[in-house]
């Protein structure tokens, strides 16, 4: 049998980023194919190219049995491909026959769409009334909008982008049931999800991608939440050596039925979480993206203030935020600069309401040399640093403010293994050093090895797994399954 | 550090080259002398000692006075294309509370007459600051809008409240010797240029030398960064600066009244809040380089006047100039952020 899409040898590269490595995929006509993998595994990256998107540096995109080159998605929906985003693509101020009939490039003639969108609506039971407009629906009608768009224009494969992170979940199970509804009348669908429970209750087939390659192909049927897990996160590599941790008996952190609405994009927000940090450990937060952490670190850090809950931090609290380039650092201004914007009104430098540069510029050579910041001088702007060396710098302002809670959201992001290795180092010479570090790293691995324990967020949820050595269990917790 | 500044002066000269160089070539192809407007312009600024100390510095206290307004607005990332109406506010508020100031002595009447103007410049910022804040409203757009409100107020203050004894003329009484800022003998040139140097030497301490003013700066390049890495309150910096530059922008209008016309009238102002915009982003908001940059543009229209009356072209023809000028500074920037954002690589 042809497939109806079948992507072959796939690689693709950002920079110094392999974001896919010679990846095979291939979805059979009128099949559900779940693709797997964590946060940067590439399931987003090959679907865009598969969509005509982002343009493949080698491999073949095969449709029906048919190499093509897919220059924008307009030629991609020729072919019969219709994506379903994260975000919505509808025209929030128009209705939903609008929406419909511009998505599928309709001749605008109100009669002749009002009957198409009913044939559709009947054909896929993709019931939506026409005339509502899109901004008024709810979102779970928003992402079956999404669908029958991409129908209107005669898709007869779907690429679904994590199409239940935005619903309810009773929401998400009718759109699973209108998948599967879909592939019984002919229409093959990828499902993008980091779900295990998702994509086993409605695939036929799995793949998962680790690091921009495949590592698993194969039925659905036959795998179990552990065994996805497993070729998701990857097996558990040796334990390597590091500094011993001496948890003191003082309280850094006490948060109480702590939560928070959802601070950006897509996401559960923290709905509770109660969690007591010691002076000296090291606690790691596993999450999957969304699942809370974001909330919950920033509310520890003083950055968002919780809607519930009691929330006791020692200060002063440091934090480092994911996105270094954002909100990190201003990327126009010099290290010493970005030094003193760090620190506040407490630095030794600030005298009243003067600030004494020179002093500033010593402390920031000082810091530069101590941390081995590559850099040209404090002078340097900001933005001409690399990332490690920008991390390394943003590491060295949080320790600067002698905190007693040092707050850390994802920081070795985009690092190479070895800047990865000294920021573990720094973080692991704090906690000995009496700090208390709460850290949420995206990946699982090596949020073990450089934790002394973790909690869990699932949903927004926070759950101690009764051992921080079990690995399958926190796996498990993440993806919301073992509860 | 001495690279960016000899960029940032070659940018300046480029672009003051080219707005000249289009105002040539533009008077040319009209079928104008254009040489001989040029000279008579270049006379017009500069030729006579009477040229510099009544048309060009008078002129250049205005645009650099309310240049330095722009610049400390757009320094927190407040874009303030209001300063001409606040600027307005300051002149009818110094009109207002100067014509009941004729017994008191000047040492007391000037502060209050200036204070006046501060203060209305302040208020009439307040409003774009708390839609801003409150509701969301883009500043660009409410203090736009509220340059037109300022301009009918000033209409029908000189032709209600404030107008003349008469009741003949669209202008208000003279104001009261008392309430004048005091003038070199014979000139036009008031004590207003001393004000203007000032305020740009204290903008600039503020901006390089105080934590309030390193964090308005910070503030207006990166809001995220500033309020999750230094806890800065960003909002609250972005509606100051706002509030600093229309009081700013008042107390220029304070300046002009009892500086310069004496008399609030409609027109009072030739589009000080606008041009000084250009004088600002000519001058990269640097408080010290708009002293530099509002004589170059008073130049240019002290300029005008001499070219309309003595090589016949007439005076609205500097706004090329003037708007060349903005164009290639922002043309600059724009490829300025281009090359920065090529060699990161993305």
């Amino acid at each position: 049998m042809t497939a109806a899409l079948e992507l072959r040898g796939i690689s693709k590269r950002y920079g110094p980023v392999e974001a896919l490595a010679g990846v095979d995929f291939s979805l059979q006509p009128g099949e559900i194919h779940a693709l797997l993998g964590e946060n940067g595994a590439g399931k987003s990256t090959l679907m865009k190219i598969a969509f005509g998107l982002v343009r493949p540096d080698a491999g073949q995109v095969i449709i029906d049995g048919r190499a093509h080159r897919l220059p924008d998605p307009v030629a991609a929906k020729a072919l019969g491909i219709g994506m379903v985003h994260q975000h919505f693509t509808s025209v929030p101020a128009f209705t939903v026959l609008e929406n419909v009939a511009l998505a599928g490039g309709w001749r605008f003639d109100r009669a002749s769409i009002r009957s198409r969108l009913d044939a559709l609506s009947r054909t896929t039971g993709l019931d939506i009334p026409p005339d509502a407009r899109t901004d008024s629906l709810s979102a779970g009608l928003k992402q079956r909008l999404e669908v029958l768009q991409a129908l209107a224009a005669d898709a007869r494969i779907l690429l679904l982008d994590e199409p239940s992170s935005v619903l309810a979940p009773t929401e998400a199970d009718s759109f699973l049931q209108l998948v599967r509804a879909l592939r019984d009348s002919g229409v093959a669908s990828v499902l993008i999800t980091h779900k295990l429970s998702e994509a086993l209750a409605i695939a036929d087939r799995v793949t998962v991608l680790r690091r921009g390659r495949v590592v698993h192909t194969g039925p659905a049927v036959g795998e179990s939440a552990d065994s996805l897990a497993a070729y998701m996160l990857g097996e558990a590599p040796p334990p390597r050596f590091r500094l011993p941790s001496q948890p003191l008996a003082e309280t850094t952190v006490l948060a109480s039925d702590l939560a928070l609405p959802r601070l950006a994009g897509s996401g559960s927000g923290l709905r509770q979480a109660s969690l007591r940090v010691r002076a000296g450990e090291v606690v790691g937060v596993a999450a999957v993206e969304g699942n809370g952490q974001r909330e919950l670190l920033r509310a520890i850090a003083g950055i968002a203030r919780p809607a519930r809950g009691t929330l006791e931090v020692l200060g002063p609290v440091s934090f480092v935020p994911e996105d270094r380039t954002s909100e990190g650092m201003v990327g126009g201004f010099s290290l010493t600069e970005n030094l003193v914007l760090s620190q506040g009104g407490s630095a030794e430098w600030v005298r009243g309401p003067w600030i004494d540069w020179r002093a500033a510029a010593n402390s920031a050579d000082a810091l530069i040399a101590r941390f081995e910041v590559r850099a040209s001088g404090s002078a340097a702007p900001a933005r001409t640093l690399s990332g490690g060396n920008q991390q390394r710098f943003l590491i060295a302002e949080a320790l600067a403010r002698r905190p007693r809670v040092l707050v850390a959201e994802n920081p070795t992001r985009g690092l190479d293994l070895r800047a990865t290795d000294e920021v573990h180092q720094r973080l692991r010479e704090a906690a000995a050093a009496g700090v208390s570090v709460l850290v949420h790293l995206a990946d699982l691995d090596e949020l073990l090895e450089l934790a002394d324990r973790v909690v869990v967020l699932a949903s927004g949820q926070l759950v101690e797994p009764t051992s921080s050595g079990d690995r399958a269990a926190i796996a498990r917790l993440m993806l919301g399954a073992g509860t | 550090m001495k690279q960016p500044m000899l960029g940032d002066l070659t940018r300046a000269a480029v672009a003051v080259v080219t707005g000249f160089l289009v105002l040539f070539l533009g008077l040319a192809a009209s079928g104008y002398d254009a040489s001989a407007a040029m000279v008579a312009m270049l006379h017009g600024a500069f030729g006579t000692s009477d040229a510099i100390l009544s048309a060009l510095l008078p002129r250049a206290i205005p645009l650099i006075i309310v240049g330095l307004a722009v610049g400390l607005a757009f320094r927190a990332g407040a874009l303030n294309i209001g300063a001409e109406g606040q600027f307005y506010a300051g002149a009818i508020a110094a009109t207002w509370i100067g014509l009941g100031l004729a017994a008191w002595p000047r040492s007391l009447a000037i502060p209050v007459v200036l204070a006046a103007g501060l203060i209305a410049g302040c208020l009439w910022a307040t409003i774009p600051a708390i839609l801003r804040l409150r509701f969301g409203v883009l500043e660009v757009i409410s203090t736009l809008l509220l340059n037109f409100v300022a301009d009918a107020l000033v209409s029908w203050m000189v032709l209600g409240p404030l107008q003349e004894s008469t009741h003949i003329y669209p202008q208000s009484n003279p104001l009261p010797a008392s309430a004048r800022l005091p003038a070199l003998a014979g000139t036009r040139l008031h004590l207003g240029l001393a004000l203007a140097l000032a305020l740009a030497f204290g903008l600039w301490v503020f901006e390089r030398q105080t934590l309030a003013g390193f964090q308005l700066r910070a503030t207006g390049e990166n809001p995220r960064a500033a309020s999750v890495i230094g806890r800065v309150r960003t909002q609250r910096v972005f509606g100051l600066a706002l509030l600093g530059s229309g009081a700013l922008a008042g107390l220029a209008g304070s300046i002009e009244v009892s500086g310069t016309t004496f008399a609030l009238f409609q027109n009072l102002s030739p589009g000080y809040g606008f041009t000084a915009i250009a004088v600002a982003l000519l001058a990269r908001l640097h408080p010290l380089a708009t002293i530099l940059t509002g004589l170059l543009f008073a130049a240019i229209e002290a300029g005008a006047s001499a070219m309309q009356r003595e090589a016949g072209v007439p005076a609205v023809a500097v706004y090329m100039v003037e708007a060349a000028i903005t164009i290639v500074v922002l043309l600059a920037d724009v490829l300025r952020r281009r090359n920065v954002a090529a060699a990161m690589g993305t």
